[in-house]
């Protein structure tokens, strides 16, 4: 076993370890934590597999951004204004059926596909400028339909956020 | 510096472990004489002497003398508090912090990893931070520090917008995220440094920069979250000994971080100002270190000058003030490109 390969277990043990809490947890704030973990793990794995630039979006969209949110929501709901969080199971039976028929549909998927085995991924120089590049000239129309959809969520979300109280005179 | 050092222990992992304990060598013993300068700044500005006695010469000791109390004290963790993550958040604040020296150019022989992406993954990487102050705020189990960790993380999440929009500005110029070729690129006479080009599009941006890091360091005028006077001491207020010495050492890591994240930006980062005068690898470490330095007395000389904002001014000054002005420089630097 090399450096990388140990690098590769230590990164997914992180990862398998902390998404098993998350899951498992009856403290919904352990919940949200340990997210931390399997966010960091799976942005190490990225960077084994050469793509650095997803590597460091993940980390600053997941951690920066969704992670940060979903604290403020379970910690001032939770916290501030008393309400008890229920971490609990319920409806199991449905559920177990869902659940099993999603883990079948996966590993058919994980089975069948015929999936293009690279020994060695090329060492590609410079991740963010072809990206960059691609974002203008091929994948020009997804890229500004995308960020027209964020632009509508982000006024959407001020929007809703703004409570504009009449004034009465 | 990675190669020769490769060729000289002939283990690689080796090797990188004492690149990545480099950085540390620098934060330690900048804290504990930053720690003394801040209250030597504050002393003179407020015509007081500050630390006198320990050690003879102005005091120079006190901190020493500090640091080894704090390693002595009891660990007090209140009895409401959750252990865990109690015991986890400082950790995690400094890593996010120190993580961020990995891919900052000490000078133009030693950068820990000098990867493509640099800037880029030093701005993610700082986020890491937030969770462990919202961790440390929320494991406390204490209101002030409940709203302390609440105030740090929205101020840091809104003040991330204006510093990454100023930065793009010079990676507009530069074509690059990478701090070592972005130095490489400002080499030569001061007027090369890239806060002098595309005038004064990047002078304003460097601007915004200073003052949204301000926030993000959660310095004063921006020091809402451990406002004393309201909320005790912030995120940290029921943290003793070691690791609130830890979340000192984040944040004046921190300080620096920032510091040397603009100076590398916009001031040559390892370049001397004047041509190749004192140049190369040992000056440019000395270079670096002073321009950061600069900027960390520039820090404690506001901190001592300036009130504190209220929260809505707080929310203002991001929103309305900085970031409109970050989007101008953004443009102008890319008309005058396309001109």
């Amino acid at each position: 076993m090399n450096f990388y390969d140990t690098l590769f277990y230590f990164f997914a043990i992180i990862t398998l370890v902390s998404a098993g809490i998350v899951v498992f947890s009856r403290n919904i704030i352990y919940s949200a934590f340990s997210l931390l973990f399997t966010f960091f793990g799976v942005a190490g794995i990225y960077v084994l597999l050469n793509a650095d630039f997803i590597a460091v979006s993940q980390l600053l969209i997941y951690v920066g951004g969704i992670l940060v949110l979903l604290l403020f929501g379970v910690m001032l709901t939770n916290k501030v204004v008393n309400v008890e969080m229920k971490t609990g199971t319920l409806q199991t039976f449905p559920a177990s059926i869902l659940v099993a028929v999603t883990a079948g549909a996966l590993c058919a998927v994980f089975y069948v596909t015929d999936w293009k085995i690279v020994s060695s991924v090329a060492d590609v120089p410079n991740t963010a400028n072809i990206l960059g590049e691609m974002f203008m000239t091929t994948y020009i129309l997804p890229f500004e339909v995308i960020s027209i959809v964020l632009l509508v969520a982000l006024v959407g979300a001020a929007l809703i956020a703004r409570k504009e109280t009449p004034i009465k005179n | 510096m990675e190669q020769p050092l490769k060729d000289l222990l002939s283990n690689d992992v080796l090797a990188y472990v004492i690149m990545a304990f480099i950085p540390l060598l620098w934060i330690v013993p900048y804290a504990l004489f930053a720690v003394w300068l801040e209250r030597k700044v504050s002393a003179h500005m407020q015509d007081r002497l500050g630390p006198m006695r320990v050690g003879g010469w102005h005091g120079w000791a006190q901190t020493i003398a500090d640091i080894l109390k704090l390693v002595q004290k009891e660990d007090i963790v209140p009895s409401a508090a959750d252990k865990k993550l109690h015991f986890l958040s400082p950790w995690v604040v400094f890593i996010g912090s120190y993580a961020a020296f990995a891919a900052i150019p000490f000078s133009s022989a030693y950068v820990g990893s000098n990867i493509n992406l640099g800037l880029f993954y030093v701005i993610a990487v700082s986020t890491l931070v937030v969770v462990g102050i919202l961790m440390a705020g929320w494991s406390s189990n204490n209101k002030w520090s409940l709203f302390g960790a609440m105030r740090s993380a929205a101020q840091i999440v809104s003040y991330e917008i204006p510093t990454a929009l100023a930065l793009l500005a010079v990676v507009m110029i530069a074509g690059t995220l990478n701090l070592q070729e972005i130095n490489q690129q400002q080499t030569g006479w001061f007027w090369h440094w890239y806060i002098f080009k595309k005038f004064p599009f990047v002078f304003v941006a460097f601007i915004i920069y200073f003052v949204a890091s301000l926030a993000e360091t959660n310095r004063t005028p921006f020091d809402l979250p451990e406002a004393e006077s309201e909320l005790v001491a912030g995120y940290h207020t029921e943290y003793s000994g070691m690791k609130f010495a830890l979340f000192f050492l984040a944040e004046y890591a921190n300080m620096f971080a920032v510091s040397a994240i603009g100076a590398t930006l916009f001031l040559g980062g390892w370049n001397s100002p004047f041509g190749d005068f004192l140049g190369g690898p040992i000056w440019g470490v000395f270079w670096f270190l002073s321009k950061g330095m600069f900027f960390v007395v520039v820090q404690m000389w506001l901190r001592w000058t300036l009130p504190r904002l209220r929260v809505d001014q707080l929310m203002y000054v991001s929103w309305k003030v900085l970031t409109p002005w970050a989007f101008v420089c953004i443009l102008g630097v890319g008309f005058w490109m396309m001109m």
